[in-house]
């Protein structure tokens, strides 16, 4: 039995389909004491790369992974102990580190993903943690749950929390005829009583935001907070990215417009471009997506702005920017009087996944305790 | 919803789905149904390798045994097409296109040039290729130099389930004449594939693997024996690009032509035989249009010029292996 003070750090799963990580950077060296949340290294996958925070405290007393080694999820990187234990208990905690063999884990878990009918047909979504209130995360136009796979186990320590395909997106229904932004929180609010929510604190990116605070409008005992992120709904101007991303057909065409989503371009890994081409290739998408496009953002210009009837939440309402936000300007963050604004540096429109840590701890701590 | 589903099913699926979404699409074959004239089960075989099993009770009157005779139901088919049908015919093995040479390259290839453009001919004929399966010199030749060759027909060749069902739906929609080259290695490989219907525009090639030291352009069974060569070769510090052409009439040379500039490198593997194949085709283009970004002599990795042999060990020593290709990469990397 190896000493229960010793406790390791191993490679994380970011998201369902993650198998192995590359570390390219630790932040921290042996010898540091380490607080719960703190980003200790740097891991890249073949989706994306970003820092990870870790999950517990103590000293790192070894850092086991070296950088630029691919390693499978949930192999030993690094070992936090106090300082008493002695350095020989821990070279035999390394030495016998058992990885927990690949899958067990996700069948303890239960199905990873679950599906709810709607009048517009099946929607996925997936469910993390059991305790607190519940959260909903909305993502925005062409993205999908997995756009959550920094976010959904960090909120899901202390909230209940669910990401939901919208019709039209990810492996939901590609049924969505006469798309408008009521159809879609129509969805949502229908996703709610199958999934047994009465009230939540909404998170929504971009059109996820609209549908947000749209929800908010329609009925309002259904929101708790709502967390807007590089929100739609809050004025009219609008970037060229949602015509781009729908007119695009190839590789060649996408990579581009997907790397005005990020600050960091080289975030944009052939793995990320391949999956979105993928789906857009899904039958029934292309019409669904142009759809929806024109109906909220034709002409490059946002044709809702739900935020006038909601503007007696703003006590409940928070908002986070990426400061480079190239597809809805930042400017927005100012539409929403009295509600709290957050504008994180080195940031683009997917600020959510470029600073997760720190949109996180946005996050829990607008939920409250 | 993705899943993992063999390159098999993924062919199967495409065919039911796309007889599904249109009426105008049905099969004919040697034994795709595989019981017709006898006592016994209408749906006995399903194909030889049973990739068509279970389409003929979904989709009645539309599963169409057909004569020992290629000459005649290729033919049929091409007629069929040319008249607003889009029929998907089975070669069994595409070895046996020499009997429809007249049909495909002289007739369904030429009709919309000859037609001032007014006549379409829609049709599929989908076979099975490539060495490895010990089924001797007549039934194991990577014919798809042959192919290419013609103008006015396409030529798709999957590595991977994924690809099969995107590229054999997309074959089926178009409105020329396609030949859909299934390796026979790869019916039980597994990749994910969605449950949905999904089409895979022609003439993009998929970059399989990124690499800055050289680039390989291959396609089919030869995409797996070169990402084992990339991984042995990375042990040794070699970053290579791998390139599955997927279709090769047309070709996507433009994806070819950027790597080739970024690497300086070029090996082509083809398991087709080395004379006028896919591999001199791509090295002439790129020794004309990107010479000047070439640090070294371009590379062919292809089986010797000779039949597949019978022989399981003369075989394996016909076809490619990870080992050669890693070898032709560092001969390009020795200067």
């Amino acid at each position: 039995m190896s000493d229960p003070r010793i406790v390791p750090i191993v490679m994380p799963k970011w998201g369902l389909s993650m198998k192995e990580g590359t570390l390219t950077s630790w932040l921290v060296q042996p010898g540091k004491d380490i607080k719960a949340g703190e980003p200790i290294l740097e891991v890249e996958t073949d989706k994306i790369a970003g820092e990870f925070q870790s999950t517990d405290s103590g000293l790192l007393r070894r850092a086991v992974g070296i950088v630029g080694t691919t390693y499978p999820v949930k192999a030993l990187l690094g070992v936090l102990a106090p300082p008493e234990v002695p350095d020989s208990a821990i070279d035999e905690y390394v030495a016998g580190f058992v990885m927990p063999v690949a899958g067990e884990d996700d069948e303890d878990s239960g199905p990873k993903y679950e599906w709810a009918d709607t009048s517009l047909g099946k929607v996925r979504y997936a469910k993390r943690g059991e305790s607190g209130d519940a959260v909903i995360l909305i993502h925005g136009f062409g993205g999908d749950l997995d756009n959550w796979l920094f976010n959904i186990d960090a909120l899901a320590e202390k909230n209940t929390v669910y990401a939901l395909d919208l019709p039209g997106h990810g492996q939901s229904t590609k049924n969505l005829p006469n798309p408008s932004l009521n159809v879609l929180t129509k969805s949502v609010s229908e996703f709610m009583k199958e999934a047994g929510i009465t009230s939540a604190h909404v998170v929504g990116h971009s059109m996820g935001g609209a549908i947000a605070m749209q929800l908010a409008a329609d009925d309002p005992s259904k929101v708790k907070t709502m967390s807007l992120i590089c929100s739609a709904g809050l004025g009219p101007e609008f970037g060229t990215y949602v015509s781009d991303y729908v007119a695009a057909e190839g590789r060649r065409d996408l990579k581009p417009v997907l790397e005005m989503l990020f600050a960091d371009k080289s975030l944009v890994s052939r793995q990320l471009v391949d999956d979105v081409l993928k789906y857009k290739r899904l039958d029934g998408v292309e019409p669904a997506l142009k759809a929806l496009a024109e109906a909220l953002f034709g002409g490059n210009k946002q044709h809702d702005l739900p935020v006038k009837a909601v503007a007696n939440r703003a006590g409940d309402t928070q908002i986070i920017w990426g400061k480079e936000d190239q597809i809805i300007p930042v400017a927005h963050a100012n539409n929403f009087p009295g509600a709290k604004v957050h504008v994180l540096e080195s940031a683009g429109h997917m600020v959510f996944m470029e600073k997760a840590n720190d949109v996180n701890a946005l996050l829990k701590g607008h939920f409250g305790a | 919803m993705a899943r993992n589903i063999s390159m098999r099913q993924a062919i199967n699926e495409a065919l039911d789905q796309e007889m599904t979404r249109d009426p105008s699409v049905f099969i004919m074959g040697e034994d795709i149904a595989g019981g017709a004239g006898g006592q016994g089960e209408d749906d006995a075989w399903g194909g030889p390798l049973g990739v068509t099993k279970g389409l003929f009770h979904k989709h009645p009157g539309r599963v169409l045994d057909t004569p020992l005779s290629e000459s005649a139901f290729v033919g049929a088919a091409i007629g069929a097409a040319a008249c607003g049908m889009r029929p998907v015919a089975e070669l069994m093995f595409l070895d046996f296109m020499g009997v429809c040479f007249d049909q495909m390259f002289n007739q369904a290839a030429k009709f919309k040039y000859m037609f001032g453009g007014k006549a379409q001919t829609p049709v599929v004929i989908r076979g099975m290729v490539g060495a490895g399966f010990r089924a001797a010199a007549q039934h194991s030749q990577m014919l798809t130099p042959l192919f290419t060759h013609i103008p006015g027909l396409k030529v798709v060749c999957p590595s991977n389930a994924y690809d099969a069902k995107g590229l054999l739906i997309q074959s089926i929609r178009d409105n020329d004449p396609v030949i859909f080259c299934e390796h026979k290695v790869l019916y039980p490989h597994e990749s994910d594939v969605p449950a949905e219907s999904y089409a895979i525009p022609f003439g993009e090639a998929n970059v399989v693997r990124e690499g800055k030291d050289a680039t390989i352009v291959t396609y089919g069974m030869m995409v797996h024996r070169s990402m084992d060569a990339a991984k042995e070769l990375a042990k040794s510090g070699i970053e290579v690009e791998v390139i599955d052409l997927r279709t090769l009439s047309p070709i996507d040379m433009d994806t070819v032509l950027d790597s080739v500039e970024r690497t300086g490198r070029l090996v082509c593997v083809d398991e087709a035989t080395p004379r006028c194949s896919i591999a001199a085709d791509v090295s002439a283009v790129v020794s004309q249009e990107a010479f000047k970004a070439l640090k070294s002599g371009i590379q062919m990795v292809t089986p010797p010029h000779v039949p597949v042999p019978f022989s399981p060990t003369l075989e394996d020593l016909y076809i490619p292996t990870a080992d050669t290709i890693a070898k032709a990469v560092r001969k390009t990397m020795a200067n």
